[in-house]
């Protein structure tokens, strides 16, 4: 595991016996003893992922919020300080660069939290597109440490050490302030379907917080998770991934994030949006049931009859539903509800059809 | 006399006269995590040494097994259908996948031994 980059948790997640992956670029904990109990435990009560992992990078100026308002699609200049905006961020070509977390401090200063392995791409086109605005571009991926807190019992846990009372917070808010004495941004935001916490900290503090909040666990039949639970249970949530469910090539609209897309302001990639309007779109990212056995991954072709009407572009066992789930990309006019299709598992065409989405709702809070 | 042999790829077969026991090893579910579903082969298939055999998926991947012998399949292990995990739970026993009916017993001289096995990994 040559070059690969490592959390300031590294060793912690090693001496937990957690079993270590590369993902985009990060050698990081796919599961600490078993990815089923991980998830199980996330869902029912509470579980910890380190995603320092993920990048940080600040917008600061006069221009800030008109920046970040032509940078992405949803719209931060309709939301107030301390809340926070999720928003694809397009090319010229209305493909998804990155799916990202805007956090509004004020008129002159957002955060932008990014996937991990795109934060070299999206940091330089970022600063490429800052050209004409009054805005200081910096990535500080580098020295910030994040901790997700996720699980029904997520907020009673973290409260214990909180400085902040989170009660206040409602979903897709932020504040500042001290957590096990110190100094956090705090959201409440996650991507497993479930209430809970993003942690935002010094990366020097990274340590004694996730030390504490491994003390705190057991008391909560909490667990430290890895990035296989939170990859089955964003998927149960139909929360997509970046690299798997959205490309470079696939549109929101194709991706079902017409919700993330503000079609009344400017933003990068609007004329494309708005031809697609116009003609439809070609192709959209819908869940699929197998009806036979078989487990879908990302990649497997889907057919109907001879012909190739799509590619699945995430899949697993559910460990809620205990069945097979799938995202598929599929075109037109297959995306339909109830369409039967066929996706392709090692050589042999298996039934499926296409189901409303998300296959499971948690304990998370409803969007605004 | 059983002989247990090993694959680089992961696999064991324990052999008793012209019968072949076919799993993967404890390292290999290990490695897998939470195995979730086995595809198991047809009884009666022919496969030979080297050719994918079944497939075995755990909640993060799907990987295929290689079959470390040449045969035909003679028995699965249907527990696997309704169990997967147990896979997880004894690999190397109870967790065996399919049992074949050998057609060239000099295979067997290609394939590692036990401890040449543990000192691949």
């Amino acid at each position: 595991m040559e070059n690969l980059k490592r959390t300031p948790l590294f060793e912690e997640h090693v001496r937990l016996g957690a079993k270590m992956v590369p993902f985009g670029g990060w050698e990081m904990p796919v599961w600490y003893t078993s990815l089923k109990d991980e998830h199980h435990t996330v869902r029912n009560n509470v579980g910890i992922f380190d995603v320092s992992h993920m990048g940080e990078i600040d917008i600061k100026g006069k221009d800030a919020l008109k920046f970040v308002n032509y940078l992405i699609t949803n719209n931060v200049e309709k939301i107030k300080p301390e809340e926070i905006v999720y928003s694809p961020m397009l090319n010229e070509n209305g493909g998804i660069i990155d799916d990202l977390l805007a956090y509004k401090y004020s008129d002159e200063h957002v955060l932008l939290v990014v996937n991990a392995s795109n934060i070299e791409k999206d940091y330089n086109w970022i600063v490429k597109q800052a050209e004409n605005f009054d805005v200081e571009v910096k990535n500080i991926s580098d020295i910030t440490a994040q901790i997700a807190i996720q699980g029904p019992k997520a907020e009673e846990m973290l409260q214990e050490i909180s400085g902040v009372d989170l009660k206040k917070i409602s979903y897709y808010n932020f504040t500042e302030g001290r957590i096990n004495g110190i100094y956090c941004l705090v959201s409440r935001t996650g991507y497993t379907g479930e209430d809970g916490f993003e942690i935002y900290f010094d990366k020097e503090a990274a340590l004694p917080m996730w030390r504490k909040l491994i003390e705190l666990l057991p008391k909560y039949d909490g667990k430290p998770a890895g990035l296989g639970a939170r990859d089955t249970l964003r998927l149960e949530a139909t929360y997509l991934l970046y690299g798997n469910d959205m490309t470079d090539d696939i549109t929101p609209f194709e991706a079902g994030l017409k919700w993330a897309v503000d079609m009344e302001k400017d933003f990068i990639g609007k004329e494309i949006l708005l031809k697609e309007k116009e003609t439809g779109i070609r192709r959209r990212l819908k869940g699929i049931e197998m009806l036979e056995r078989g487990i879908p991954r990302h990649g497997y072709k889907v057919f109907v009859g001879n012909e190739e009407v799509g590619f699945i572009t995430s899949g697993t066992v559910s460990p809620t539903l205990d069945k097979p789930i799938a995202l598929a990309m599929l075109n037109k006019p297959y995306y339909k509800k109830d369409t039967e299709v066929e996706v392709e598992i090692r050589g042999k065409r298996v039934k499926a059809k296409v189901i409303k989405t998300p296959f499971y709702r948690g304990s998370v809070k409803t969007r605004k | 006399m059983k002989m247990k042999k090993f694959t680089k790829t992961h696999e064991w077969v324990e052999v008793e006269g012209k019968n072949a026991t076919i799993g993967i090893t404890a390292h290999a579910a290990e490695e897998l995590g939470d195995v979730t579903f086995v595809e198991l082969p047809e009884e009666g298939k022919e496969v030979k040494k080297g050719e994918a055999l079944c497939a075995v998926e755990s909640v993060k991947s799907a990987s295929d097994v290689y079959s470390p012998v040449s045969g035909k399949v003679i028995e699965v292990n249907t527990e696997l259908d309704a169990s997967p995990e147990i896979i997880n739970e004894d690999a190397e026993g109870k967790g065996w996948i399919v049992k074949l009916e050998l057609s060239d017993e000099s295979e067997l001289d290609d394939l590692l031994t036990e401890e040449e096995y543990k000192n691949s990994l």
